[in-house]
């Protein structure tokens, strides 16, 4: 069964969409959701007493709690929204982090974990460590380990699954092993909440970073996961309206979390949006998720595969969703441009991921993203293409 | 009408002869074999046009307030397109550069260079070239 159906962009579009890993396509229900704060009862939340402020309030503050259960975290303090993963990094990067000596990363980071690291003046071996990989981009615990012992009291940021490559990384033995180490870790869910089933109680991380619009939510809300013995430690990076308990000329006295970290009015209907988005997974279910896209994924590698001069970087072990290739002989550019000439949507280039793409001495690779809304129909209509395009480019 | 403006309407003429959107493309990437070989010792940084995913050289030269240009891509379409640019805009006078409107290339109706992508090393061309027109 295809749940294209609930979206009304496939049968808007004509598209074969297969760039989830750039953004979602979203389902009715959370189109209608945001339609309906901005047509029945738009007002801003947490400020204003009537009717529509408090259906507002209570709708945001529902989210909370839903993404409070759906990743399993103890309380809904815990959850603070932001307007993505890039901005929840930046926002420990600029409070949390900055007073650590040394940040680690791994090698398959997008630039959003890589990028506010430098912009605080660091750069390798100075203030920031990057962990290699071993064979598949396996991330490399025995390399990890010596970086710790030497930087004990780090703090370490990594991707949960990379957008380039699929690579899913064991980040609760990551978690396990650095906080060994007395560091503290932040996970970039940006690429698994829409794949993966999250229990953040489990992964034991610090931070957890989520984004709602690669999770079929509106762009422009995410949220970030903060462990409670974290929540008086951690410093908001800015402040304002909403944020407060008092302000005289002389001082401002800071609410509690999450309302401190969450100044100014916020994306109400993207946050509202976010947890029909969360309802619409919980009623598929992350099994039926898992399972379709791991039987999408085989089927496009090995689709692939039988393609002359297929230049892999990985196989499926231990990756999930997206999959990055070339084709010998040609510029990544030439194919996606015929390929989006035949209404394949796909994403070329160096998927913010310039520092993988230059250890591989690579400018870019095709990629691939899937999500449960696939099927093998878009799989096969893109190698048709795929193979329209290479007769094109090779004649 | 300009012979910038003649230019465009002769690509737009071959380029309209089909329907199909691949078949414009194939001839684009006809028309990339045609572009004359390029000075390997131009291949340097100093002429990669800024903002390309895939790379595009462009060399040019004011000479008696003509502006001559030289261009390669190592991307066959983009070659293509760089061939389509350097016809348009190669061996005309200064003054008829820096008097064209660069909206009506988007008559061509070639997606790479209408979309406003920052990727796009075609549109990184076109600014070099009415930047180079305007300072010399």
């Amino acid at each position: 069964m295809s749940y294209k159906q609930y979206f009304p962009y496939f049968k808007n579009s004509g598209i074969t969409y297969l760039d989830s890993g750039a953004t979602t396509q979203k389902p009715q229900s959370v189109i209608d959701s945001e339609l309906e704060y901005y047509t029945n009862y738009c007002a801003n939340t947490h400020r204003s007493n009537f009717g529509d402020a408090n259906k507002a309030t209570i709708e945001y503050e529902d989210t909370r709690k839903y993404l409070q259960t759906f990743i399993n975290a103890k309380q809904k303090e815990e959850i603070i929204f932001t307007k993505g993963v890039t901005e929840s990094i930046n926002f420990i990067a600029s409070s949390f982090a900055k007073k650590f000596k040394t940040i680690i990363i791994s090698s398959l980071e997008h630039h959003a974990n890589i990028v506010p690291w430098h912009m605080q003046g660091r750069s390798l071996g100075n203030g920031l460590e990057v962990v290699g990989y071993k064979d598949n981009f396996a991330f490399d615990f025995d390399e990890f380990e010596k970086i710790l012992q030497n930087n004990p009291d780090s703090f370490v940021s990594v991707t949960h699954i990379s957008n380039a490559f699929g690579t899913i990384n064991d980040v609760k033995k990551i978690c396990k092993l650095a906080h060994q180490y007395n560091a503290y870790v932040l996970v970039d869910g940006a690429q698994s909440l829409a794949h993966k089933k999250i229990d953040i109680q489990d992964i034991n991380c610090d931070f957890f970073v989520m984004s709602g619009h690669k999770t079929f939510a509106p762009t422009g809300v995410g949220a970030i996961y903060i462990k409670e013995n974290l929540l008086d430690k951690v410093e908001p990076y800015q402040t304002g309206g909403a944020s407060i308990k008092t302000v005289t000329y002389n001082e401002s006295v800071l609410l509690a979390s999450p309302y401190k970290f969450e100044a100014g009015t916020q994306n109400i209907a993207g946050v509202i949006g976010f947890k029909n988005a969360l309802e619409f997974i919980n009623k598929i279910g992350y099994e039926d998720i898992e399972s379709i896209e791991h039987k999408l994924y085989e089927y496009l590698h090995n689709e692939l595969a039988k393609i002359d001069d297929v230049v892999f970087y990985n196989t499926t072990k231990d990756t999930i969703s997206n999959k990055s290739f070339n084709i010998k002989g040609l510029i990544h550019d030439d194919v996606g441009i015929l390929l989006d000439k035949q209404k394949i949507a796909i994403r070329v280039g160096h998927h913010c991921a310039m520092p993988i793409m230059e250890k591989l001495e690579l400018k870019g690779t095709i990629r691939v993203s899937l999500a449960f809304y696939n099927d093998f129909d878009d799989i096969d209509k893109f190698i048709i293409a795929l193979k329209r395009a290479l007769q094109m480019l090779k004649d | 009408m300009t012979n910038i403006e003649k230019a465009i309407n002769n690509i737009k003429d071959d380029l309209e002869f089909s329907d199909d959107e691949l078949q414009k493309y194939d001839y684009i990437i006809d028309i990339g074999k045609k572009l004359p070989a390029f000075n390997d010792e131009n291949q340097q940084d100093i002429y990669l046009v800024q903002g390309c995913t895939s790379q595009v050289w462009l060399v040019p030269t004011i000479k008696d307030d003509i502006l001559t240009l030289e261009g390669t891509s190592d991307a066959i379409i983009v070659k293509g397109l760089v061939y389509i640019i350097l016809d348009i805009f190669n061996n005309r006078t200064i003054q008829e550069i820096q008097e064209f409107d660069v909206n009506i290339l988007n008559e061509l109706g070639l997606s790479e260079i209408i979309t406003p992508n920052r990727q796009s090393g075609v549109q990184g061309m076109i600014k070099k070239i009415m930047e180079v027109s305007k300072n010399g």
